[in-house]
């Protein structure tokens, strides 16, 4: 355990998250080794976007440590975290609505990429034809549908050349031909060399991409196996796929 | 989506006619009168101070009402830098920015550590203390102000015409110089950062833009040419006086009025801004303060139609800015010689 410890891309030590007497995390201990592509799963309200929004340091732990490519990171802002490496998408999207489609990844090429208006010009193209946004590359951000937005989301952290790459619920609401297509993305950024941790409620979309699944509810950590013994875990049919079905 | 060939040729119309306006003002002082040139620098100047007011508003989302600060350290460091240290007119105006630019520094070191409205109230307070300290300075007048001296005036020009030609052509180009920088700004990495920060700050922040650096270099350059602006405003109205050269009135909240009619978040919206509120102002001049009313109606109006002012309703219309600070995406060289 210690070894994989200090090979982790990510390691949070004891991370909790509460506001005010509602705890939302709970003293989570969890790696991601490099390379890896890691699923989380869990119902509503278990604290999976927390979990980013403490990784990627929009909101402090109130407690732990978050050690990313084996520095301490817990004090650092959202924008030193994402030069280092540490990219997202938000579930609900944030584009910066009033910039082109290929301004907002190139936006995010210059800044959180760290490369040149004129490199980051190059890679925006690249990323909007890989995610199948270009015919919207002149396009405002805010006239874009709510499945493109999602795209965009996506485009503009690969923009970054993330090493870390965090998803939130990427694939809800698309046909099986658009899911397969995302995926083949999701692999292809992964073959790149990109460490992926994927929230997902789209269970067989993550089942046939992730090589690790952990499952989240009330805050911690109730399953952290395969994604197929994960799912035949009783404790988690009865929590989670209960739920749903 | 294409623009069409007659839209291009509008944009390039309209980019043509700006430089057309630039360039007969630089002839002004050749058929105006002496009056129309001090009106003029005037406007000149006011469209430097609601650029400023719009880069911190419009896109670092520093809401300032306290900027009149820096246009009031640029007038006493003028005063001081020819009165006192006896410098000439060109090296005191830009050395009236630079003091202003010094200030600066350790005034962010405390705004900044406020947000939002407590930033807003932060900025208001600072330049009231500034006010203050400006009518203790020994030497500097105190509350009543003083007048430059004769040689500083006699430095401007000869007569009269000759003074305002020069006041006229100082801040014609100060009006360019802050447009065409901040232009450039607008358009660097910078740039791209406060653009993604106006549209959106937590995303701006996720995908790596220093949003604490990008406003300092906002605050810091709006400091700059405020300062430069507060120098030649002190040329222009011969002295210095506290309540004067730091008006809250003269130089922040009329700005305010102007860049949110004219449209927060473009450089078109300043000088969209600055030209109607004078216009009014100019055209209201018999009804003493009725403008004032009539501008506050018309600021509530344009708000509730276009929360990006009279330049957002304009480009409901136009396919792009004139005065370009995007990256538009313009295909690749090859793809588009081949559909074409």
């Amino acid at each position: 355990m210690t070894a994989e410890r200090t090979s982790a891309l990510l390691d949070l030590r004891g991370v909790s998250m509460r506001f005010g007497g509602l705890s939302v995390l709970d003293t989570l201990d969890l790696a991601v080794a490099p390379g890896e592509i890691l699923g989380i799963i869990g119902p509503n309200g278990a604290g999976k976007t927390t979990l980013f929004n403490v990784i990627a340091g929009v909101l402090p732990p109130s407690e732990g440590r978050l050690i990313f490519d084996g520095r301490d990171v817990t004090g650092q802002k959202v924008w030193h975290r994402c030069r280092m490496g540490i990219g997202r998408t938000y579930q609900i999207p944030k584009p910066f609505g009033k910039m082109s489609v290929f301004e907002n990844v190139m936006a995010a090429a210059i800044h959180g990429g760290g490369v040149s208006i004129h490199t980051a010009r190059g890679r925006a193209e690249e990323v909007l034809e890989r995610t199948g946004l270009l015919h919207r590359a002149t396009l405002e951000a805010e006239r874009l549908s709510l499945l493109d937005l999602k795209r965009l989301e996506l485009a503009k952290a690969l923009g970054q050349r993330p090493r870390l790459l965090l998803l939130d619920e990427i694939a809800g609401g698309l046909t099986q031909a658009e899911c397969d297509v995302l995926l083949q993305i999701v692999r292809q950024t992964h073959v790149e060399g990109t460490t992926i941790v994927w929230i997902e409620h789209v269970i067989h979309a993550l089942r046939s991409i992730a090589g690790r699944m952990v499952v989240l509810y009330g805050g911690k950590l109730i399953a952290d196996d395969t994604p197929d013994a994960v799912l035949a875990d009783e404790r988690v049919r009865s929590v989670y796929l209960g739920e749903v079905t | 989506m294409t623009f069409s060939k007659t839209r291009r040729l509008a944009m390039t119309g309209l980019r043509l006619g700006l430089l057309a306006v630039v360039v007969v003002l630089a002839f002004g002082p050749g058929f105006l009168e002496v009056g129309t040139m001090r009106l003029c620098a005037q406007v000149f100047l006011l469209m430097v101070l609601a650029m400023m007011w719009n880069l911190l508003a419009g896109y670092a989302d520093i809401v300032t009402v306290g900027q009149h600060a820096f246009v009031g350290i640029g007038a006493y460091a003028l005063y001081g830098l020819t009165a006192k240290a006896g410098l000439s007119l060109p090296v005191a105006i830009l050395g009236a920015g630079a003091v202003a630019l010094v200030l600066a520094v350790p005034i962010t070191a405390i705004v900044f550590r406020m947000r939002a409205a407590y930033l807003a109230i932060g900025t208001w307070v600072v330049a009231e203390v500034c006010t203050l300290l400006a009518s203790k300075i020994p030497g500097y007048g105190g509350a009543t102000g003083i007048t430059l001296p004769g040689q500083v005036i006699r430095a401007l020009g000869g007569n009269v015409r000759d003074r305002f030609a020069n006041l006229y052509w100082i801040s014609l180009g100060l009006v360019v110089v802050a447009y065409l920088a901040t232009a450039l700004l607008l358009r660097s990495r910078v740039g791209v950062g406060l653009m993604a920060m106006r549209d959106n700050e937590e995303a701006a922040g996720a995908i790596g833009v220093n949003l604490v650096a990008s406003r300092i270099i906002c605050f810091l350059w709006a400091a700059l040419f405020l300062g430069l602006a507060g120098g030649v405003l002190a040329l222009l109205n011969l002295r210095i006086q506290p309540a004067a050269s730091f008006s809250l009135i003269d130089y922040t909240v009329y700005v305010i009025f102007a860049a949110v009619i004219g449209g927060v978040g473009s450089i078109e919206g300043a000088i969209i801004g600055v030209l109607v509120y004078v216009g009014l102002r100019n055209a209201f001049s018999d009804y003493s303060n009725l403008y004032l009313m009539f501008l506050g109606a018309l600021s509530i109006l344009i708000m509730l139609v276009e929360p990006r002012g009279i330049w957002g309703l304009i480009r409901r219309v136009l396919p792009e800015n004139i005065i370009l600070v995007s990256h538009p995406y313009r295909g690749r060289a090859g793809r588009e010689q081949g559909e074409s």
